[in-house]
């Protein structure tokens, strides 16, 4: 074991891994925390917290991810590169480590320009393959950056997200197989809709010897109404949204477009199930945290493992 | 090339409301050809100047010297002998211009007119665009003669990030991606191999003023 967190458990031992997602408060509401993780307790193997996402300031992700392990919860740590340079990061690690936490996702992070801060300064001093290996040197060479010794590993299981679908498609699994030789453990997606492309993908990366070096959870968000298939389709970067996936969430009728989207989205996990290649399934549930508990029964996996 | 853009007028103006007798100190190397602090744009600053403060009912007495390159003593010291006729200089050059001077008469106030924006190239007349960060450790062999660090809005140096989108920045969408342009150079010649391991972090020590030495030439004893 890397980290001995639950997620690394769940994934060593062969079962399909099932994580979630929580965005922190805008604020310092630590019951909007609280209230959130309870929706999710019990029905995902790690919790996403996410780090200033979309560029706008929220409770910082070390500090939700606390939070969550308070209420007996597994946090996945997520770590941009835009916020900090190499000294904070790396404080931050330590400090995450230090207070419980096992697992940590590296991103670049969105570009503050989107944000409620579009005057600062975007850090960017390492980006997210730096941010890998940076992690790995501290947990399997106990050194810093700059190679001196530090006074106890953190032993994180290392994450990062990958985009199947972005242009240039070629060269998606090539991006792939650096991040593993950056040092990563473990993959999420970006949320898929166009199952075709993600197939192919993933076939790729079957061929290439990928998937038996690093787990790859599938990227999985329930649309809940056709405003947001349509926004997710068209201003959303990096997103790809067939007109297949817009007309049967039309097709649906009124007042049933979001369980459409929810047995959308479980139909695609029962795929991914069977999907050589894919570990598990990473549901981005984005403010819909109170569906997570209808949403893990009808996709069936509940219970969750315990794996010791 | 060095390209600047002049500050707007009411600011320029504005550093200048205590003194009367100015001298404002064209380049006449980038800035010129960009078209920002040349001869002509020192005249015309003047004239705008001028015209202002006496509709103000405070004039000011306001001149015109253009040196070749206000980055080069040879130059600036044409200006020794009328510098002490002003009460402030005014500087159309790029900010080591504007540092130049105020390095060379300590006891003067020295006010910049332009903003220094960037090293960048010239598109067509009065468009400019930039191509380079002066990180002091060109990666351009590497990366098909495309700039990560100037031209990725992260400057990442292992892209692109999930954000590229069809071609394009996720910034906007007339900023072309800049690694989706390096990927399709290389591919083209052949070369994406360069791109295959990852790059090591990047060392930034370039945040503290740098010096270059030719070879061949050694620092003056005392400057």
């Amino acid at each position: 074991m890397k980290s001995g967190s639950n997620l690394e458990k769940v994934l060593t031992a062969g079962h399909f891994a099932f994580t979630g997602e929580l965005g922190p408060p805008r604020g310092a509401n630590v019951e909007e925390v609280r209230k959130k993780a309870a929706y999710l307790k019990g029905k995902v193997d790690a919790v996403n917290i996410t780090d200033n996402q979309t560029a706008m300031v929220r409770m910082s992700s070390w500090a939700a991810s606390l939070l969550l392990i308070q209420e007996g919860l597994e946090p996945n740590f997520q770590m941009v590169c835009r916020d900090r340079n190499r000294l904070a990061m790396q404080a931050d690690i330590l400090g995450a480590y230090a207070h419980g936490i096992r697992n940590m996702l590296c991103l670049s992070g969105d570009h503050q320009q989107f944000g409620d801060h579009p005057q600062s300064m975007g850090v960017f001093d390492i980006d997210s393959m730096q941010l890998i290996s940076m992690v790995k040197k501290m947990r399997d060479e106990k050194t810093f950056l700059s190679g001196a010794e530090l006074d106890e590993a953190p032993n994180m299981f290392i994450g990062a997200a990958a985009n199947p679908f972005a242009e240039p498609f070629e060269w998606r699994v090539h991006r792939l197989a650096k991040k593993i030789n950056a040092g990563v453990d473990f993959i999420q997606t970006q949320c898929i809709y166009n199952m075709e492309k993600f197939r192919e993908w993933i076939r790729r990366a079957n061929d290439m010897g990928l998937t038996e070096k690093v787990y790859i959870l599938a990227g999985v968000t329930p649309m809940k109404s056709v405003g947001m298939a349509r926004y997710m389709k068209s201003k959303v970067p990096g997103m790809d949204v067939p007109d297949e996936v817009i007309k049967r969430l039309q097709g649906a009728g009124k007042g049933k477009v979001a369980a459409e989207g929810i047995k959308m989205a479980c139909e695609q996990i029962e795929e991914f199930k069977e999907m050589k290649g894919v570990a598990g399934v990473h549901l981005m549930a984005i403010e819909w945290e109170h569906k997570v508990p209808e949403i893990a029964e009808q996709a069936n996996v509940l219970p969750r493992p315990q794996v010791d | 090339m060095i390209v600047a853009k002049r500050k707007p007028f009411d600011e320029i103006k504005d550093m200048l409301k205590g003194y009367k007798k100015v001298l404002n100190v064209g380049c006449g190397t980038c800035v010129a050809v960009c078209l920002a602090g040349g001869e002509k744009e020192v005249d015309v600053l003047n004239a705008e100047l001028d015209m202002a403060r006496r509709l103000e009912d405070n004039p000011i007495e306001i001149s015109g010297f253009t040196v070749e390159r206000q980055c080069d003593r040879e130059y600036l010291e044409a200006l020794d002998a009328v510098v002490d006729e002003y009460e402030a200089l005014l500087s159309m050059a790029c900010g080591a211009g504007v540092q130049f001077l105020a390095e060379r008469y300590p006891k003067k106030p020295v006010f910049p007119a332009v903003n220094t924006s960037f090293i960048g190239v010239n598109q067509d007349v009065g468009w400019y665009e930039e191509r380079c960060r002066s990180c002091s450790s060109c990666v351009l062999g590497m990366t098909g003669g495309i700039c990560p660090v100037t031209m990725c809005a992260k400057g990442l140096y292992n892209g692109p990030c999930g954000g590229t989108n069809n071609g394009s920045c996720e910034i906007n969408k007339d900023q072309p991606c800049a690694w989706y342009m390096i990927y399709e150079r290389l591919a083209a010649q052949g070369r994406l191999d360069c791109i295959m391991d990852v790059v090591p972090p990047q060392d930034w020590r370039n945040q503290t003023p740098r010096t270059v030495i030719q070879p061949g030439y050694k620092k003056p004893e005392a400057a």
